[in-house]
């Protein structure tokens, strides 16, 4: 009888969101695979730490694009973003300390980069929110057009070539340890969870964007500022690339205007995974947050294959995309669920 | 006359007639350079490619979806036709190139319309997933490189000429390629198709409406599925052109392309959100694109600046479209009354 009282409730959150439990029961199982198969690996605390510094790259942008594609919206330019401002704050911190400065100039440096990034960030963002919600252009091509110019306006910077050349303060902060252990990325990526999951589940804002998602025209009658909302949205999601651009500016300690070029897709491809309705109005945080630690253990586990080539990969990422999406569709036909026993919602 | 004047001023392709116009003037009286015969024949050169590709665009987009996958699509088709074809030591004709590469573009295109029409996915995400897959496929199982050496069949088919242009101030020449004969075809038969044939219609019902055309009797699973098929053939065809026209299979030298081509039908007028644009307005619209960009070395601004030029283009073009748009629904209701 104890234990029925307190398992209920566990099952009850466990099979609530099916999206979740799936892809929790496939990290347990591809875990213990990893385990089994290569158990040095596994063991070596260097492979968790390769795996914290290099997820936050796009785990940062998958964030920003699950919470456009929750209002209905989607976000594709979340690499031009993340490239045009990591240049953006290369070239800011090559200006204030030039090599040789010494290092609370260099420290300054990294400072104002770090705002000016987060800044221009939040400017692209609702750049393509005002887009979105007062010329009513449709958010696919609003993002798919201003990717192309945030990327423009990279290359413009640098000319086509990579900017280093950074203050070794920059370097220093982002490759420091906390703990001893815990790389620097991590911390800013659990930093930016926390953020996230106290906007869509503590504050107003987050109940209003899954109402605008379900039913944009209900939500207006309803007396939200629809357009205020939107470009709000789009504004945390360019704040997010463009951390996610500070990340990657550490770990290539350079900038270029076509790093990460892989990372749109990937981005959607986890929001998707982590069971985000591509029509907006249902998905969980802690799915897509799963969805990213699942694609960088599977991602992990490859690397250790020295025979397959690095090439096979966009046929893996494309592949698990157009699996998610049948597997999506025949649970809410109520085929899979029926298969484990879970209540099928029929539509 | 006057009825048709006020057609015409009504019409985006008017507008976009008269942007062209601009800026060729613009780029003349700058350059001096645009109208000779050798820059209009580069110029009609330069659009064989993105002008098939952008048949393709347009007719996805008129169902209401955004097809990102044709650059892979067709790379991954037309690397599999070239290298069976080279190991082969084939030296025939232009006729088997063809015909592998339609059957190829069609399975592959059959894989893009096997999800897009089951599943109630934006096509836009499925496409990203499938031209993942295709690029992965060409590049890891069938481990690509460049072929340098194509058949003797694609090479001549790729250097043979209709005329040459001469420049008579440079002495510069150009040739206008038979392919642009294949654009032409392209263009017609999507223009036969899209307007007398049953699932050309089906394809503007169902980016109007997919429920009021599945009512109206138009299958609209099957419509879905057999549009893709076209569509991939017809990228395919735009990669065989541009891999014998370059003379060398260049595995990756498509890809990035589509965003190109999509804001080309878009600047077009065609709506995304389907159910309306032209065949006119989408070839008009690549042209604008292939003259910004081949004519900005004309006027003398660097290459780097292409990627914003476009990113504007596109923002202006889909900007102009959608307060049109809007502007229209907000008289609709004063009609009806009226």
């Amino acid at each position: 009888m104890f234990a029925s009282t307190t398992l209920t409730p566990l099952r009850d959150r466990l099979t609530r969101d099916p999206h979740v439990t799936r892809l929790a029961v496939i990290l347990v199982l591809l875990l213990t695979f990893f385990m089994l198969v290569k158990t040095k690996n596994f063991f070596g605390i260097a492979t968790w730490q390769s795996m914290a510094v290099q997820f936050p790259e796009f785990g940062l942008m998958a964030l920003g694009v699950m919470l456009t594609m929750i209002i209905g919206g989607i976000d594709l330019s979340v690499v031009g973003v993340a490239n045009m401002t990591a240049i953006g704050s290369a070239t800011l911190m090559m200006a204030i300390a030039p090599t040789g400065a010494d290092s609370p100039q260099g420290y300054l440096a990294v400072v104002a980069a770090i705002a000016f990034s987060l800044i221009v960030g939040a400017i692209a963002g609702a750049f393509n929110g005002f887009l979105i919600a007062k010329v009513k252009i449709p958010a696919i091509l609003v993002t798919l057009g201003t990717f192309e110019l945030f990327t423009g306006i990279a290359v413009i910077i640098t000319g086509g070539k990579p900017a280093s050349g950074l203050p070794a303060q920059y370097g220093e902060i982002m490759a420091q340890r906390v703990f001893g252990i815990v790389p620097m990325p991590l911390i800013i990526f659990i930093l930016a969870t926390v953020v996230i999951a106290v906007l869509m589940y503590k504050t107003a804002f987050g109940t209003k964007l899954y109402m605008l998602g379900s039913n944009e025209t209900a939500a207006r009658f309803s007396g939200l500022k629809t357009d205020n909302l939107i470009i709000r949205t789009y504004m945390t999601s360019g704040i997010y690339a463009s951390a996610a651009g500070l990340v990657m500016l550490a770990n290539y300690n350079s900038a270029k205007a076509d790093y990460g070029s892989t990372y749109t897709l990937l981005a959607v491809l986890i929001v998707v995974l982590g069971g985000v309705n591509p029509n907006g109005g249902s998905g969980r945080l802690s799915g897509v947050i799963l969805a990213v630690v699942v694609l960088q253990v599977l991602s992990s586990l490859l690397n250790t294959f020295p025979n397959i080539s690095n090439f096979y990969r966009p046929l893996i990422w494309g592949g698990v995309l157009l699996l998610v999406i049948v597997v999506n569709q025949w649970t809410k036909k109520g085929r899979l669920s029926s298969l484990l026993g879970l209540k099928g919602n029929k539509k | 006359m006057a009825k048709l004047m006020r057609r015409l001023t009504k019409s985006n392709e008017f507008y976009l007639l008269l942007v062209i116009i601009a800026v060729s003037i613009v780029i003349q009286l700058r350059s001096g350079q645009f109208f000779t015969a050798n820059n209009l024949v580069d110029l009609a050169n330069a659009m064989v490619v993105p002008g098939i590709f952008a048949v393709g665009a347009f007719m996805v987009l008129v169902a209401g979806g955004i097809d990102v996958s044709f650059p892979a699509l067709a790379s991954l088709s037309v690397y599999a036709t070239t290298r069976v074809l080279v190991d082969a030591g084939y030296t025939g004709g232009m006729w088997l190139p063809f015909v592998m590469v339609i059957v190829a573009g069609a399975i592959l295109g059959a894989f893009n319309g096997l999800f897009t029409s089951r599943f109630a996915v934006p096509v836009l995400i499925i496409t990203l997933g499938t031209a993942s897959v295709f690029s992965g496929v060409m590049q890891g199982v069938f481990k690509s490189v460049q072929i340098p050496n194509l058949p003797e069949g694609m090479s001549e088919f790729g250097r043979s000429t209709l005329f040459v242009a001469t420049n008579p101030v440079s002495g510069l020449t150009s040739n206008m390629p038979v392919a642009f004969l294949i654009l032409v075809g392209v263009v017609a038969a999507a223009f036969v198709v899209m307007k007398y044939t049953i699932f050309g219609r089906g394809l503007y019902a169902i980016g109007g409406d997919e429920s009021a055309a599945a009512r109206a009797g138009f299958k609209v699973r099957k419509i879905k599925f057999w549009l893709f098929v076209v569509v991939g053939i017809i990228a395919s065809l735009a990669g065989l052109v541009r891999t014998s026209m370059m003379d060398q299979m260049h595995p990756t030298n498509l890809l990035g392309m589509e965003l190109m081509v999509i804001a080309a039908v878009v600047l077009g007028g065609a709506s995304i959100t389907g159910g309306t644009g032209t065949l006119t307005g989408t070839m008009l619209g690549t042209l604008l694109i292939v003259i910004v960009q081949n004519s900005m070395i004309l006027v003398g601004i660097p290459t780097f600046w292409q990627g914003f030029a476009l990113g504007v283009l596109i923002l202006v073009g889909t900007g102009i479209s959608a307060v049109q748009l809007t502007r229209s629904r907000k008289r609709a209701p004063a009609l009806v009354q009226g």
